[in-house]
């Protein structure tokens, strides 16, 4: 699911299973988890056109993903790869608990 | 009855049901005085010290309140470490807000957002941010940390309350809680139904006068200074709910949904095991989907039989005497999973996914099914199997689980073929119905849907084509259901549309009386459902 982009951004794509869509309790997760990366991070519903701040809370939530959207995701730093491929496995095992 | 303002009634909407017989407490949310704003450097140290104080009074209430509530507060406090959000603040203190004035604008901005959302899920959030607001708010002008103080069995009664405050009340001797405003889907209204506490909504404008008052969760009454003929009639509903609780104690908040004299049943989704510490889980009818791809997520391996006897085991013993329905694996199309499914499909939405899967990989859901068999002795457990296209996958399946169920007994360990069935949601399952054996049948409309209007769920491009409501879609669901009600065999419905009351009128139109949601949408459902049978809209 991860395409190693040219330079130093890393990317992948993910479908947002979560009954509910982003809501608190998962984007509480996503950014929390983010913050655990050195790596400038953003994400966007497939297609919008502007890309968030993974680390922000306030707009993950208005960012409104619902159920069955695509989240992209994209990073940059030393550690994106590992972000990426962590946010990646977060959103698609549905935010576990214990995660993030 | 009394003279004046005696007497009183005023009527809202239900948000917890009980009864509370008390003294009234207003609880305002203080406009405060206000404060004297200091220097751009003063101003952001102390917006800053706020926000650390209101950040460690928030991780305190969590941590004393636990569970969902922490939950539901860990949201505040990712909202005060947002630096996108807080940056914005102090950039406004820097342009010579006072500190403030500059958080209150930025949370309102935030607040008339959510406000304006259709989805009512954010609207009930925006009371959260309106709850960390008023705390900062109250740090910077110098009143915070005096404790709600609430005279035990006392009626609180305010505009509206947020969860934090809720939480800082002494609720253990009793109490209710009245509020002007509000939403039954608040988190203040999850945390009074999961503590008993009476709760009514939207009451609107009542007088500031009145000592005493009498609050009824389930008419939806405050009544306040009541005269004794009224405390008589009240203490008589209290007593007679008590004894009808007492009889019917799985029926808390309202009775068993029913349509034009039909008893609808509503079950609930679950994802993983956590999900029924839901507040509201305990009044389900049941467990209509249990997923099980959880099991598969997180690990290196593949969960072993007794990881996953233990996760069913722990949901059928939730459940008691009522049905959980638990689905197979469902991997593969958007849900890979390595070791188990097929790589570099061109199309895995048609590809080897669900059952298809599970029958190309004998020796994977040998051990789900060995751990099935092993529950199915515990409960009401069924099993439905996904995907399903052609009646000889569901035969392959039932073999497969019936060998599995003679090496088990053969083994001297106790176990059982469960009833099975399976979930329609290839079109062909739908239009071939009648030609499966299975003993019930779960309606997938998320796939279904997909499948029907070939178009990509994940496609936000075909959101428009995208819906659910299609006639196409509802003429599947019409037969599906309609077979059966000939075959006597149970079909209900599991996909988003259930949760969705827009969707409500078509689904039991189409003859429907079984219906699978999140367990946060179990509420709103019933409560459509009553109105739609009482003549209302879906509101």
């Amino acid at each position: 699911m991860l395409d190693r982009a040219d330079g130093q951004i890393f990317t992948g794509n993910v479908r947002l299973v979560h009954a509910v869509g982003m809501h608190a309790r998962p984007a509480v997760k996503l950014t929390k988890l983010a913050k655990k990366f050195q790596a400038q991070i953003s994400v966007r519903v497939a297609g919008a056109p502007e890309w968030i701040n993974a680390k922000s809370v306030a707009k993950i939530m208005a960012m409104r993903a619902a159920h069955g959207s695509t989240i992209e995701i994209k990073a940059s730093g030393s550690d994106a790869e590992a972000a990426v491929a962590a946010l990646v496995d977060l959103v698609a095992s549905d935010f576990p608990d214990g995660a993030g | 009855m009394q003279g004046g303002a005696a007497g009183s009634a005023y009527r809202g909407r239900t948000a917890s049901i009980g009864f509370a017989h008390g003294p009234l407490v207003r609880v305002d949310a203080g406009a405060g005085g206000e404060r004297v704003a200091g220097t751009l450097v003063e101003e952001a140290l102390a917006l800053r010290k706020a926000i650390d104080l209101a950040s460690g009074q928030i991780a305190d209430l969590a941590a004393s309140a636990g569970g969902e509530a922490a939950q539901i507060l860990e949201f505040q406090v990712a909202l005060l470490e947002d630096e996108d959000l807080i940056e914005q603040i102090f950039a406004s203190i820097g342009e010579g807000r006072p500190a403030d004035v500059a958080w209150r604008s930025t949370l309102d901005e935030q607040i008339a957002e959510y406000n304006a959302a259709a989805d009512e899920y954010l609207q009930a959030r925006s009371s959260d941010l309106a709850d960390l607001r008023d705390r900062v708010v109250h740090i910077l002008r110098g009143d915070e940390g005096e404790p709600l103080k609430i005279p035990s069995g006392g009626v609180v009664c305010a505009d509206d309350l947020p969860p934090s405050r809720f939480l800082e009340i002494d609720w253990s001797g009793g109490g209710g809680l009245a509020l002007l405003h509000g939403s039954p889907t608040s988190h203040v209204a999850m945390l009074a139904r999961a503590r008993g506490i009476p709760m009514v909504v939207q009451l609107g404008a009542i007088p500031d006068a009145g000592a005493t008052a009498l609050l009824d969760g389930e008419g939806a009454t405050l009544e306040l200074d009541p005269s004794a003929e009224q405390v008589r009639i009240f203490e008589k509903r209290r007593e007679s709910h008590r004894k009808s609780r007492a009889s019917a104690r799985a029926i808390l908040r309202r009775p068993t949904a029913s349509w034009r004299g039909e008893h609808i049943k509503l079950l609930i989704n679950i994802q993983r095991v956590d999900d029924l510490e839901h507040a509201d889980a305990q009044y389900a009818d049941g467990i209509g989907l249990m997923r099980t791809e959880f099991l598969l997520a997180g690990h290196s391996e593949l969960p072993d039989e007794e990881t996953q006897f233990q996760a069913y085991d722990a949901v059928l013993r939730w459940a008691g005497q009522r049905p959980v329905t638990i689905r197979t694996f469902d991997a593969g199309g958007d849900k890979p999973v390595p070791g188990f499914t097929f790589d570099g499909e061109a199309n895995p939405f048609l590809g080897v996914r669900g059952l298809r899967l599970c029958l190309a990989r004998p020796e994977i859901f040998a051990v789900q099914l060995r751990a099935l068999a092993r529950a199915a002795v515990r409960g009401n457990l069924k099993v439905m199997f996904p995907m399903v296209t052609s009646a000889d996958e569901l035969e392959a399946g039932r073999k497969l689980f019936a060998d599995v169920v003679q090496r088990l007994q053969a083994d001297g360990i106790a176990a059982m073929l469960p009833e099975l069935g399976i979930m329609v949601e290839v079109p062909a399952a739908a239009l071939a119905v009648s030609s499966f054996k299975a003993s019930f049948f779960s309606i997938g409309s998320n796939d279904l849907a997909q499948y029907v209007l070939a178009c990509d769920r994940s496609n936000g491009a075909l959101a428009p084509l995208m819906d659910p409501l299609h006639p196409a879609v509802l003429e599947l669901i019409s037969r599906t259901a309609e077979h059966g009600r000939r075959a006597g065999v149970s079909v209900s419905l599991c996909g988003d549309m259930a949760g969705d009351p827009r969707c409500l009128p078509a689904l039991l139109n189409c003859g429907l009386r079984e219906l699978s949601v999140n367990a946060s949408a179990l509420a709103q459902i019933k409560q459509t459902i009553d109105r739609l049978s009482s003549g209302g809209g879906v509101g």
